[in-house]
């Protein structure tokens, strides 16, 4: 039977109807999925694009320049890189075992009616918009720190031979230490949620046979739990640091907007983040803005390079579920 | 010799274990300590004035943040409107037809980056593609800024929604003779629209308190515009410049406006949850 001798029946036309409006359905959602990759590679490419005059007058010599001078157009990232890297370490420093204390206290230790509440009020955290931790860290924390916290560490601690640089300085409140530390809040929610969760794909046989052998509860987290989610663990902290390396307002409150490099952790310093939200309206000329997007660049990649690391160690856990 | 060892592990272990109780202690203490400034700064600062008064200039007293609030809400909605159908669509390409294809796994791969990448750089990149070319700030640049943090949240959420729904719905409509298309307009997003639309509410929540990326698109403006191809207030941005300035005056403004958006943030929030939870109820 060939298809002429079919009559062109109502269903035949509205099969044809259906193969139509199913291709184009198919074609849009492709359409749309392909945006998101798409979106993705032309922001690191726009910005490159946008950074070009920056990045053909310094060369490479711009990630490593300390200079930022408006005035004399003579820019390098070498203090906001700097700043990024330090208060991201120290949010990372004082988050990690904190979260982790957090996620034991939440999946082993509370009894069960506290966890939900307790696991909630510390998601909560996460909603917070950031501005509203930039404007609680500088008109409660820096005045506090300033008083009370500050001028204890640089008596104490900034006598100390060595290291006792990083601990002196002026108790302004503002600087690198504080910017750490609401970071640190900051972060706290996302790591210790990743860590809560991964902690409760732990087959409860594995743990309970640790336990039948006479595991105390820490054994059980720290010889068990741990390395059973270690990967996923690690996506959960790099996920963190991701965080910390590009969040913006509450830094930019709280940092002091100085382009000069200290190795204090009392005096104010810059991140990269903080340097575009303060000076990208006040850029005034071409190669300003170019320097300002370069920067913005710079953030995308050390940012793209963390989150994917994230991504792959996170992936390794579900795949290991999948199996 | 083993009974020094046994003292020794339930001591490490209690140690441990009042480290861990610290930990989740100290977490609350800042949430508390955050919430209660919020508070108390916000309600001492609120007053009528705050809904029916503009923005007030520098030095003057009283004043309202009228036009911040209207354009945060337009921003929203439109940043909702432009990314929430393509994040859909986009989740749907994810979970009905290109599950387990390298396709799939890169784009999925690439929204999980989107999800967590830095907003500012969001704002960089919408001020090049948008501002740059049409030369001037906009509220329309900002809504598309938004738009792309209101993207991957959509995507994510869609994507894990369908990908719950059963095998035998899809069977079943199919067998029936129903178009692909037609089973996933009528039957599979039917079924997973509490989820779908917990994750819009989640990115509502999310972008109604970013700052960073309007501060270089929709910019800011002290007076009331309508106007989407103009600068226009929103709360966010306005709360960073008068809680960045010296007026006192300014100052409470911004609290009380801090105050309005955490309210809202955490309303739209608990929403979200209160959704998830009914539907879950409800399939138990």
């Amino acid at each position: 039977m060939n298809a002429t001798s079919l009559p062109a029946t109502a269903d035949t036309r509205r099969d044809a109807a259906d193969l139509r409006a199913d291709r184009a359905f198919r074609w849009l959602v492709s359409a749309a999925g392909v945006l998101v990759l798409v979106s993705l590679i032309s922001a690191a490419l726009s910005m490159l694009w946008g950074g070009r005059q920056a990045f053909s007058r310094f060369g490479l010599e711009f990630f490593w320049r300390d200079a930022w001078n408006p005035v004399l157009q003579d820019f390098g990232a070498l203090v906001p890189i700097y700043g990024t890297l330090v208060t991201a370490l120290i949010a990372m420093v004082i988050a990690v075992p904190i979260s982790f204390g957090i996620a034991m206290f939440l999946t082993e230790i509370a009894p069960k009616w506290l966890r939900t509440p307790v696991g909630a009020a510390i998601e909560l955290l996460a909603g917070i918009p950031s501005i509203i931790y930039g404007m609680w860290g500088l008109f409660v924390l820096v005045p506090f720190l300033a008083e009370h916290v500050y001028p204890w560490v640089d008596d104490n601690l900034g006598g100390i031979p060595g290291i006792g640089a990083v601990f002196s300085g002026p108790p302004l409140g503002l600087g690198m230490g504080t910017a750490g530390l609401v970071l640190a809040i900051m972060v706290i929610p996302f790591i210790s949620s990743v860590m809560r969760e991964v902690f409760l794909t732990v087959p409860g046989q594995l743990k309970e046979s640790a336990y039948a052998l006479g595991s105390t509860k820490t054994e059980v987290v720290w010889d068990v739990v741990l390395p059973y989610t270690r990967s996923a663990v690690i996506g959960g902290i790099f996920l963190g640091l991701g965080r910390a390396l590009g969040e913006t307002m509450a830094v930019t409150f709280v940092l002091g907007n100085a382009h000069r490099l200290t190795v204090s952790l009392l005096e104010p310093g810059n991140s990269i983040a903080a340097t575009i939200a303060n000076e990208f309206a006040e850029a005034d000329s071409p190669m300003y803005l170019s320097s300002l997007i370069a920067l913005g660049f710079v953030l995308f990649m050390v940012t793209f390079v963390v989150l994917t690391i994230a991504r792959l160690m996170l992936r390794q856990l579900k795949k290991r579920e999948g199996n | 010799m083993s009974a020094s060892l046994y003292r020794r592990r339930r001591a490490k272990n209690a140690i441990v274990q009042l480290l861990a109780v610290g930990a989740a202690v100290f977490g609350l203490f800042w949430l508390v300590w955050i919430m209660w400034t919020t508070l108390s700064k916000g309600i001492g600062a609120m007053n009528l004035a705050l809904f029916t008064e503009m923005t007030p200039p520098p030095g003057a007293e009283g004043g309202g943040m009228l036009n911040a609030f209207f354009g945060s809400m337009i921003m929203s909605l439109l940043g909702i409107a432009i990314g929430a159908p393509v994040g859909v669509l986009a989740g749907t390409f994810l979970a009905e037809y290109s599950r387990n294809s390298w396709i799939g796994e890169t784009v999925r791969f690439v929204n999980d980056i989107l999800l967590s990448a830095p907003s500012i750089v969001l704002g960089l990149f919408v001020y090049t593609l948008v501002v740059a070319q049409m030369g001037h700030f906009s509220a329309l640049a900002g809504a598309i800024a938004l738009a792309f943090i209101v993207l991957p949240v959509v995507v994510r959420t869609t994507d894990e929604m369908l990908q719950l729904v059963p095998t035998q719905m899809r069977e079943a409509a199919l067998s029936l003779g129903v178009p692909q298309w037609k089973v996933i307009v009528q039957v599979l997003y039917r079924s997973s629209m509490p989820g779908i639309v917990t994750g819009i509410l989640l990115a509502l929540a999310r972008i109604s308190g970013e700052t960073a990326p309007l501060l270089f698109t929709a910019l800011n403006n002290q007076y009331w515009t309508t106007n989407v191809l103009s600068p226009m207030a929103n709360v966010p941005v306005v709360i960073f410049q008068y809680a960045m300035s010296p007026y006192e005056n300014w100052h409470s403004l911004a609290w009380a406006g801090a105050f309005v958006l955490t309210m809202f943030v955490l309303l739209v929030s608990l929403l979200a949850r209160y959704i998830v939870l009914r539907n879950k109820i409800a399939h138990d």
